[in-house]
């Protein structure tokens, strides 16, 4: 044992002198690591950076290394079932490169991915991750020579707090997190108010049938706008009173979960479900037959104290290996009748202007994808908050505890 | 004194001979461990070692520790009011689990391991493990759908009387613990008992008279070095299970693994996440080691 | 399928452990029977049946996205499950019968550590590891990395096996002059043949549904089942993934069955 703890002494200083010139020698796979080290000089970067910059509108220079979502852009059979374009063969069959897809489950797995310097020439991270991933430098600057389609983007989403001016990202697709539920359960004459959860009198007849997200920003989100706070707050005081919110909250719900709610409140399992507008209206429909509505019994409304909106977005990381391609196949997708395609496949709204005209009838027309005007100024978007994102976690695990 | 030892007496004819003999058998032994432990020195424990190396670095933006400022915050953590609440309830579920599995676990291993035919043996084992095969989320789902309002399981409790609603309580966590883990436990079971001599059974059951007796003498000693394998290999990832608890149990409670997971997760403090997981590491690892070396020395 | 019983003579003993036997088999498939049938319906959503469909089976023959991530799956489960039980078995084999040459707290230590740490902090210092000295990141890291937690499985059951065995069968070989192989072949083989084919199945089972360490160490190209339907979490699982499960149960419950005919004809 005595020999064991000596050789881990050894090797971990032998790790720490790799780990220190780890920054500036490791070549992973054509990448950078930045991070560990204060970004004093990083030629690659500057390297990948040139390079990119270097792009000029619709070139190529190889294969198209794409880090998405699963079935987060319509493609093969599932393109063809959704009756949609199938965007990744028509990007290869008019640039003539091929496309390997490779999914992510989660924002942090890509991020860790990224940061370890695998390489990737397309990714798609949501808001907070784009404001933490600039921050370390693992993001391009997208050269707007090459996505002349940058121009495409509605007003609204061109100045976000993570990426102002859309330098290094531009938005993908965009939703809300808001409330699901079944008609009859809830007052929703005058609106539909957080209280639904976190009020007792209010959700006292539904205890037992309500169920949360179990995501530190999402849920400790939802409390802080019942609060009357800003779901990025930074103060202690109310993270904690949020905190202190959920935990009183608890005896009244069925579950924390982000699996599958949309699925047990259609069955009714729930009642009251907070969650991501997507989700439920893709329930929603897939629970219609052609005698039977389910949008005659659930509904999904944007709370009147206001709601978190997420946007995902098409970035380029440091660790990309073909830039053009890579600047290339985000300015397709920013294409307007790309950009609407995605949006018939998804059910998400688009941020794309252009993207309307082609965008279903009936998707622009419903409120719960495109929030009326009024709503649209309820809604707050996330932030990354540095160092103080570990108190929300530690609070959160503390509510639950 | 073990087995080994007394045969060595007995059969010592020459000491300096066998002991020779014993040496050349050690070395080439020895080889025989050399590829996989050449193996998890390359993946893990040189790997590990930057764990721990991390656990004293500072937070960073990204998650990916700094490795400028040293400091001790993610083990001075360790002693944190909230850590001890939830490795308490973490070692409570893990240890109610392996007693669970281990109770039906062992009939079932038993069962198995007394099929006469070698072939019916074989196939039962497979058969453990073949639902396994499918994906482990719908394996979940489908847990959820039999224990929810109009569940299957639910409506044969309303039936007896016994129970309502099973799902998001704490029967439906162990419930999808025991279903996860029993595997875990069934396997090193069936590989200790089926090797078991039946006939030194039948003797204790002439020697002892009462069958119980036969059992916990022979049978249970005997098969030792499986319940030992087996509760490790239960107690140990159910500490760290959080997915079916989550998902079966509706999540109002943290558990360790989730813990772990927040930290190099959303929390990116993976100082804090290396300490926590070089603490379990140790910990764990000393516990193991008595407890195998117990199991080792029966009989 | 008939039991037989060990003694012959069906005790109460006997009788109750069969009945635990079957039940406990019930529990084992009752979820599975629910991803079967569900797998034939028509509905969308989980849980609703929506009438007899082979929708799931059709949109699955045709999702290649979804069918190259189960030819991942199945390439790292296997090679992984290959390697790691004959390297478990190995230092199983070393650890127990030559237990004086090397100093046991040691390679104990090493053989326990992958089993008791955490999936995610396993997974960041592989990922760490591999992009450090180089490895590109793809299949091959990811069979490396089910290799290394696989390897202790194995080596746990093979061990529980081992504990205590008798190995006058080898010295009486030995004696008989059976080459080291011959030895091995025909006697240490069979005699641990439970213990490996129980830490080979295990393999087989972890790298399967592995999610977290294989999510970190992927490269591009090479997601696997357990993370593409992770991530589907996301939007919303839909019953495909019950017509691959059921496809893969069925199929492996062929094969076993199969085999098992192979083998019955060949010794008749």
């Amino acid at each position: 044992m005595r020999r064991l703890l000596m050789l881990f002494a050894a090797l971990a200083l032998v790790a720490t002198a790799c780990g220190d010139s780890g920054s500036t020698t490791t070549q992973a796979s054509g990448g950078t690591t930045g991070g560990t080290e204060a970004p004093a000089t990083e030629p690659p970067a500057t390297g990948i950076q040139a390079s990119a910059d270097a792009c000029t509108l619709g070139e190529t220079d190889g294969n198209l290394n794409l880090y998405n979502w699963p079935e987060y852009i319509p493609h093969g059979s599932l393109a063809e079932e959704a009756e949609v374009t199938d965007l990744l063969a028509a990007f290869e069959d008019q640039f003539e490169v091929s496309v390997v897809l490779t999914e992510f489950d989660s924002n942090e797995t890509m991020l860790a991915q990224i940061d370890a310097g695998v390489g990737y020439d397309v990714v798609v991270p949501s808001d907070y991750m784009v404001s933490i991933m600039r921050s370390a430098d693992l993001l391009v600057k997208l050269n707007p020579d090459a996505v002349p389609n940058l121009s495409n983007i509605a007003a609204e989403f061109t100045d976000l707090p993570y990426d102002p001016g859309n330098q290094y990202s531009a938005p993908y697709q965009w939703g809300t997190t808001g409330i699901g539920y079944a008609y009859g359960t809830i007052d929703d004459e005058a609106g539909v108010s957080w209280g639904v959860i976190f009020d007792p009198a209010m959700s006292a007849g539904n205890a037992g049938f309500i169920s949360l997200l179990d995501d530190e920003r999402e849920t400790m989100g939802a409390a802080l706008i019942y609060l009357g706070y800003s779901i990025n707050s930074t103060d202690p005081a109310e993270v904690d009173a949020a905190a202190a919110l959920i935990k009183e909250t608890k005896d009244r719900l069925a579950a924390f979960t982000s699996v599958g709610y949309y699925d047990l409140l259609v069955s009714g399992e729930f009642v009251v479900s907070q969650g991501w507008n997507g989700d439920f209206l893709a329930a929603y429909d897939e629970a219609s037959t052609d005698d039977y509505d389910a949008y005659e019994d659930f509904g999904y409304a944007i709370p009147t104290e206001g709601a978190a909106a997420w946007v995902d977005t098409i970035a380029v990381p440091s660790t990309v290996e073909h830039p053009c391609s890579a600047q290339t196949f985000i300015n397709f997708i920013l294409d307007g009748f790309n950009g609407g395609e995605l949006t018939n496949y998804n059910y998400y709204a688009s941020p794309n202007a252009a993207a309307e005209e082609f965008i279903y009838e009936e998707i622009l027309e419903d409120p719960s994808i495109y929030p009326l005007p009024e709503v649209l100024e309820r809604l707050e978007f996330f932030e990354d908050l540095g160092d103080f994102g570990t108190y929300y976690a530690d609070a959160y695990s503390a509510a639950k505890s | 004194m073990t087995l080994t030892d007394e045969r060595t007496e007995e059969v010592a004819v020459n000491p300096r001979l066998e002991r020779a003999a014993r040496r050349r058998e050690s070395w080439r032994g020895f080889l025989h461990a050399v590829p996989a432990y050449v193996y998890l020195i390359v993946f893990f424990v040189l790997p590990l070692i930057v764990v721990f190396v991390f656990s004293f670095a500072s937070r960073s933006r990204t998650g990916r520790p700094e490795l400028e400022n040293w400091n001790v915050d993610g083990w001075t953590r360790l002693t944190d009011e909230l850590v001890r609440t939830i490795v308490t309830r973490s070692l409570f579920v893990a240890a109610l689990n392996t007693v669970l599995c281990l109770i039906i676990g062992y009939q079932f291993a038993y069962w198995i391991a007394t099929r006469r035919k070698q072939s019916t043996r074989t196939i039962l084992l497979i058969l453990v493990l073949i639902p396994f095969w499918s994906n482990f989320l719908v394996r979940t789902y489908a847990w959820r759908m039999l224990l929810d309002s109009d569940g299957y399981i639910t409506q044969l409790g309303e039936l007896t009387g016994l129970w309502g609603r099973t799902l998001f309580t704490l029967p439906a966590v162990f419930l999808g613990l025991l279903y996860g883990y029993l595997p875990f436990m069934v396997l090193p079971l069936y590989a200790a008992i089926e090797r078991i001599d039946w006939s030194l059974v039948e003797a204790g059951r002439d020697l002892y008279a009462s069958g119980t007796k036969a059992f916990m003498k022979i049978t249970l000693p005997l098969s030792r070095p499986g319940i030992v394998a087996g509760s490790i290999l239960v107690f140990i990832p159910s500490l760290g299970a959080y997915v079916t608890p989550d998902i079966l149990g509706g999540a109002k409670t943290t558990l360790l693994g989730n813990f772990i997971v927040t930290q190099f997760g959303a929390a990116r403090n993976w100082p804090f996440g290396s300490a926590l997981s070089s603490a379990i590491l140790m910990v764990m690892l000393l516990a193991t080691i008595l407890y195998f070396r117990s199991g080792a020395r029966t009989v | 399928m008939t039991v037989q019983q060990a003694g012959g003579r069906r005790s109460r003993m006997d009788r109750w452990l069969s009945l635990n036997g079957w039940f406990v088999f019930a529990f084992l498939y009752l979820p599975i029977l629910v991803v079967i049938v569900f797998s034939f319906s028509g509905a969308s959503n989980v849980g609703i049946w929506g009438g007899f469909s082979l929708r799931w089976y059709r949109r699955m023959a045709g999702n290649e996205q979804l069918l190259a991530t189960l030819e991942n799956t199945l390439w790292v489960a296997l090679w992984s499950t290959i390697v790691a039980t004959v390297f478990g078995t190995a230092a199983a084999l070393a650890l127990d019968r030559y237990r004086k040459w090397v100093s046991r707290g040691t390679f104990d230590a090493i053989l326990y550590m992958p089993v008791i740490i955490p999936d995610v902090t396993m997974a960041v210092m592989l990922l760490l590891w591999f992009t450090q000295i180089g490895l590109p990141l793809g299949r091959l890291s990811i069979v490396l990395a089910h290799i290394a937690f696989n390897i202790s499985f194995v080596a746990i059951v093979v061990r529980a096996r081992l504990a205590h065995m008798d190995s006058s069968m080898e010295e009486a070989a030995a004696d008989l002059y059976a080459s080291r192989w011959q030895t091995f072949r025909r006697v240490t083989l069979p005699l641990i043949m439970p213990g490996v084919l129980g830490g080979g199945l295990l393999a087989l089972t972890l790298s399967l549904d592995d999610v977290v360490i294989t999510s970190f160490v992927q490269g591009p190209g090479s997601t696997t089942l357990p993370v593409h339907v992770f991530g589907l979490i996301r939007r919303s699982v839909t019953p495909e993934i019950n017509a691959v499960s059921t496809l893969m149960v069925t199929a492996s419950m062929i094969l076993v069955f199969a085999s098992l005919a192979i083998q019955r004809r060949g010794q008749n």
